[in-house]
């Protein structure tokens, strides 16, 4: 499967990443050689089977209502690239 | 033309849990900034999420509650977008395998007529941080401590025909969660929150009209206004010959309009698929007898309690039943007073009227049932009039004391004493020698006078019924 | 003395031979002389390392040793170890200093085992060479012109050059069995669930595993007994008994059954490691065991199957990677869509935005059935054609690689040609199943391995038949000379 440059700069855009301009021939290129490989599931016949999301088909195990966490902020925050007033800074958003 | 609106509600209840729906941070409203943001809400390199078991349970009772399918298998899926609220890159919720599915409930319009609306499912998911745009330095601050607060997406059918159906099926939605105690259902708080799906069609047509979605809208006034307003521009922009687009709005209480937001405008890809981070959700019949074992009495079934048992009216029922705080408020009141009628009255009338005028809620009343129960009392057996007994209430309200103590300290006891009535019913007719012969010429109107002036000389405290009988023997003199 | 085994070692310590002072300091010293040069540590913590050491002696003068106290080893750069930074091999979380520790790491440490550093990796674990590392690549001791696999590249390094007595590693696709197999150690990857994923950076959620990298199968027991088990924090550990894995390392091989994927030794194999690898099946003949062939056909199929989940949960997997709370935040960003777009952009390096951008496109609208649920369907019937081998032996035994090291740079422009030389690892991870690679012989002077792959929590029997096969070989001895 061949991907065009438009549906990469779709699916860019969807992962904000900037893709370059002088990196933009040869992400398509590899993306489409990927996809090509990816595309030999095409040719298996897969009805009816179901999807195998965790390999020993567990289900949930559940937590009980407790709160167990204390308030770590400061050390949380002593790594964000920007915090002020116990807030991490964003450039504004605009609703 | 005439125009059909068609309406659909997506109602995000917060689930009123102790922890978080994925960690072990408190759901606490109100704490500073991210204080109660963990390693999984802040969502830290390696940190993975544990499903809170009493997030499931009140999912379930949700779904008992509406009569609902229950999901016996559910599967969290992420819903990827980017956003700075939203720190993982993607939200956890259900979307093919949902915890519960179609149910329906019955809404009462203002006719009285009833109509059924279906709930096309209910979900489990997280709710986001939130974003505040206050200037901080000319960025926006970002608060993670709603990140992770479990929310019940409820989804109902386009089954809704106008902004008031949609108030009623919005209030009995919150009737039935805060009846069974799933969420506070804290509007001011964001514990309830609604988003309106609308849209309009030619009257009789089948096929439904391009919809729009009002998101977040936290009142149920607002609900009523923000749907108006927005059916309106549907009709302005059809018949003057334009299309409506299909996006999402924001509703502006001030300016009583709604305006598309911005930052939703190109069409997102949520690239739904299974949360590998956590297994699918799986539930037996014991479990979900066990939620059902637990539920409370719901909302219709104690209208038709209280119909029977107290003798009220179709109306009484249904008002004091509205929520689980009244109707418990009312059944303490009966408890001590053994009047349903006085203590619905009084329930309906002078606490309603108290807590309106103070804008509290029941649970903040500052005048108990008990003590409610107590003044009544006090009528019945004869201390205080019932216009006095208003007074008094009055003064329990602003917390001046209990119903003994406000009539014992303002001197309010009823005077049953015919000898001291007697002598002012006696003043009043030599003061008032004219209406008195008016009165004995056959102005009967004129009865009303003599009580008033005589429960004016009491200071409203004589026995009415008393004054009543004397007043009459003695004014045929 | 840095020769020794993990298990040699520990009985060194017991027996007061040497304090893990001592042995402590003799690494560090060998890791100043050659990690310059093989690059196998981003980050070498000499000081902590040293504290835990005097504090194991301490424990061990008190009386209170257990068999991993003041054993110095390396975490792969992917664990989260509060208060280290914690790099996964990434620009992105080059300033990361995690604020908690991985839950592997911590059994590890309450054990007694002394830290001496991060080990290099494959950016986010993507990769097969270790060589997309933002700290640039870990060399191959046994010759350093080529890679030492990866992802957990630079683990493999520093056991094999014997920079640390063992490490730990992840495996999503065979990056602990390759590395391994590159460099002439022994990995385990062991069951899905077995070992707690909570603080280990996640690469694809469904596949990913933590494991011991050592010299010997034997090594491997010790520190599986330690990491294994079930844990509260992370759904996907499996609740259920943890078995004493070195209780069985000494049970014969009679009676075994040992079956041949006869997919496993197409015409892509290299005839070196088939003759290496059939070798070692005569040696396990001679113990015991019985062979005979078997099918796994899709095997082939787990190529795209892999290269389909493992880029689609990683796309969602590094959304969180967004400049606000940690790690990489661009310069002056002039809005919300700049900061993102830039800080990912910046902070990711190639494969990893390749992988991004290929998983984000198999779970976009439209593809999604084409790609990621067909995959997720394949993957059930590589489960399936598994558990059809089980029925007829006990274990199921093949080359861990295709091919030796390749050459540094050799296959770095080329993705698919680097994806190819999985294809004899990632099968068991779809299938969650564990298994234990074991050098076995060398090809031009470059060790080759072999793995037995086992049913579902059959780690002790898969160590059993290594170290039995250790006990009669001597593969697992043979070091690089530095």
């Amino acid at each position: 499967m061949s991907l065009d440059r438009s549906q990469v700069e779709n699916v860019a855009q969807l992962a904000r990443l900037q893709v370059s301009e002088d990196a933009m021939s040869e992400t398509v290129a590899s993306l489409s050689s990927i996809l090509d490989l990816a595309d030999q599931l095409q040719k298996i016949n897969t009805d009816g089977v179901e999807p195998l999301s965790n390999p020993l088909d567990a289900t949930a195990r559940l937590r009980a209502d407790d709160v167990t966490e204390s308030n770590q902020r400061d050390a949380y925050q002593s790594i964000a690239p920007s915090a002020t007033d116990g807030l991490y800074l964003v450039p504004k958003v605009i609703e | 033309m005439e125009w059909e609106t068609v309406i659909g509600l997506e109602i995000h209840v917060q689930l009123s849990t102790r922890s978080k729906i994925f960690s072990g941070s408190s759901t606490q409203y109100g704490a500073e900034p991210n204080t109660q943001a963990s390693l999984v809400d802040l969502a830290m390199p390696g940190a993975l999420p544990v499903f809170n078991e009493n997030a499931l349970r009140k999912a379930v009772a949700f779904g008992l509650a509406i009569d609902a399918h229950i999901g016996k298998r559910s599967v969290f899926d992420r819903k990827n977008y980017f956003y700075p609220d939203s720190p993982k890159g993607y939200q956890i919720t259900q979307m093919d395998e949902p915890i519960v599915g179609l149910g329906e409930v019955d809404i009462v319009l203002d006719d009285g007529s009833t109509r059924t609306i279906g709930v096309t499912r209910a979900h489990l998911e997280e709710d986001a941080g939130k974003s505040l745009h206050e200037d901080f330095e000319g960025m926006t601050g970002i608060d993670l401590n709603r990140a992770g607060t479990p929310l019940l997406e409820i989804v109902s059918e386009p089954d809704l025909r106008s902004a008031k159906e949609a108030v009623a099926y919005l209030k009995k939605i919150h009737s039935i969660v805060t009846y069974i105690g799933i969420s506070d259902g804290n509007m001011a708080e964001g514990s309830l929150r609604c988003d309106a799906n609308v849209s309009i069609r030619p009257k009789g047509q089948t096929e439904f009209g391009t919809r729009t979605e009002i998101k977040n809208i936290n009142s149920f006034k607002f609900v009523e206004k923000a749907i108006n307003v927005e059916v309106q521009r549907h009709i302005d922009v059809i018949e003057d010959g334009g299309t409506i687009t299909q996006e999402t709005r924001l509703y502006d209480a001030d300016k009583n309009e709604t305006r598309s937001m911005r930052s939703k405008e190109f069409a997102n890809d949520y690239r739904y698929f299974p949360e590998p981070d956590l297994l699918p959700v799986e539930i037996d019949d014991a479990y979900i007898q066990d939620v059902r074992d637990h539920l409370p009495e719901l909302p219709d079934a104690k209208i038709e309690r209280f119909k029977a048992d107290y003798s009220l009216s179709d109306y009484d029922a249904t008002v004091l039943a509205a929520s689980r705080a009244m109707a418990d408020y009312f059944e303490a009141v009966v408890d001590v007073s053994k009047d349903a009628k006085l203590a619905a009255n009084w329930c309906m009338g002078e606490l309603a009227g108290q807590l309106n005028r103070y804008e509290q809620e029941i649970s903040d009343s500052p005048v108990s049932a008990a003590d409610l129960g107590l003044l009544i009392q006090r009528i019945q057996d004869n201390t205080v009039s019932n216009k006095i007994a208003k007074t008094v209430f009055e003064a329990m309200f602003r917390g001046e004391g209990s119903a003994d103590e406000i009539i014992e300290a303002q001197g309010l006891k009823q005077v049953s004493d015919s000898g001291a009535i007697e002598a002012m019913i006696d003043e009043v007719i030599a003061a008032n020698p004219g209406q008195v012969a008016d009165y004995r010429s056959g102005k009967d109107k004129l009865f009303g006078f003599f009580v008033g002036q005589v429960m004016k000389a009491s200071k409203g405290q004589a026995n009415p019924a008393q004054v009543n009988d004397i007043l009459k023997s003695k004014l045929q003199g | 003395m840095l020769d020794k085994t993990l298990t040699q070692l520990s009985a060194g310590l017991a027996r007061g031979d040497f304090s893990s002072v001592e042995l402590t300091q003799a690494y560090l010293e060998r890791i100043r002389s050659h990690n310059a040069d093989l690059n196998a540590y981003i980050t070498v913590t000499d000081e902590i390392a040293l504290a835990q050491a005097a504090r194991a002696d301490e424990q061990r003068a008190a009386g209170n040793a257990n068999p991993l106290t003041g054993l110095p080893i390396a975490h792969k750069d992917i664990f989260c170890t509060e208060g280290v930074r914690t790099s996964c091999g990434s620009r992105m979380l080059d300033n990361f200093i995690a604020p908690y520790e991985s839950t592997v790491t911590a059994r590890l440490g309450s054990a007694g085992a002394v830290m001496l550093g991060k080990t290099n990796l494959d950016e986010f674990a993507m990769g097969s060479s270790t060589e997309s590392s933002y700290y640039g690549p870990t060399r191959n001791p046994w010759n350093r012109e080529t890679v030492p696999g990866g992802s957990s590249g630079g683990s493999a390094t520093a056991v094999a050059a014997r920079l640390a007595a063992a490490a730990t590693g992840t495996d999503t696709g065979g990056s602990i069995r390759q590395p391994a197999a590159f460099t002439g150690i022994t990995g385990l990857k062991p069951t899905y669930g077995r070992v707690s994923r909570w603080g280990m950076i996640a690469y694809g959620s469904s596949l990913d595993c933590g494991g011991p990298m050592t010299q010997t199968a034997e090594d491997a027991a010790l520190m599986l007994n330690t990491i294994a088990g079930f844990d509260p924090k992370d759904s996907t550990s499996m609740d259920r008994p943890v078995d004493d894995y070195k209780a069985r390392l000494n049970e014969p091989l009679a009676g075994l059954r040992i079956g041949l994927p006869k997919e496993y030794f197409g015409d892509g194999l290299n005839e070196g490691i088939r003759a290496a690898v059939m070798a070692a099946v005569s040696e396990l003949e001679k113990l015991g065991a019985t062979v005979k062939e078997i099918s796994l056909p899709r095997t082939e199929l787990s190529i795209p199957a892999y290269y389909i989940i493992a880029p689609a949960e990683a796309s969602t997997n590094l959304s969180r990677y967004d400049g606000v709370r940690y790690g990489y935040r661009c310069q002056d960003p002039v809005d919300l869509e700049d900061l993102y777009k830039r800080s990912r952009a910046e902070g990711f390096g190639a494969e990893v935005q390749r992988r991004i951008l290929v998983g984000t496109y198999a779970l976009s609208a439209g593809y999604y059935d084409a790609y990621y649920k067909k995959a997720q369907q394949l993957r059930r019937l590589i489960r399936d054609d598994f558990q059809t081998g089980f029925r007829e032996v006990d274990v199921i035994l093949a080359p861990t690689t295709p091919s030796p090291a390749w050459t540094l740079g050799e296959k770095s422009n080329d993705p698919v040609a680097m994806y190819l030389e999985d294809i004899y690892t990632l099968s068991t991870n779809l299938a969650g199943l564990p298994a234990l690679a074991l050098p076995c012989g060398q090809v031009s002077g470059l060790p080759v391995g072999l793995q037995l792959i086992g049913n579902y929590f059959e780690e002790s029997h898969l160590l059993n038949i290594g170290h039995q096969y250790q006990q009669a070989t001597n593969w697992h001895q043979q070091s690089p000379v530095l």
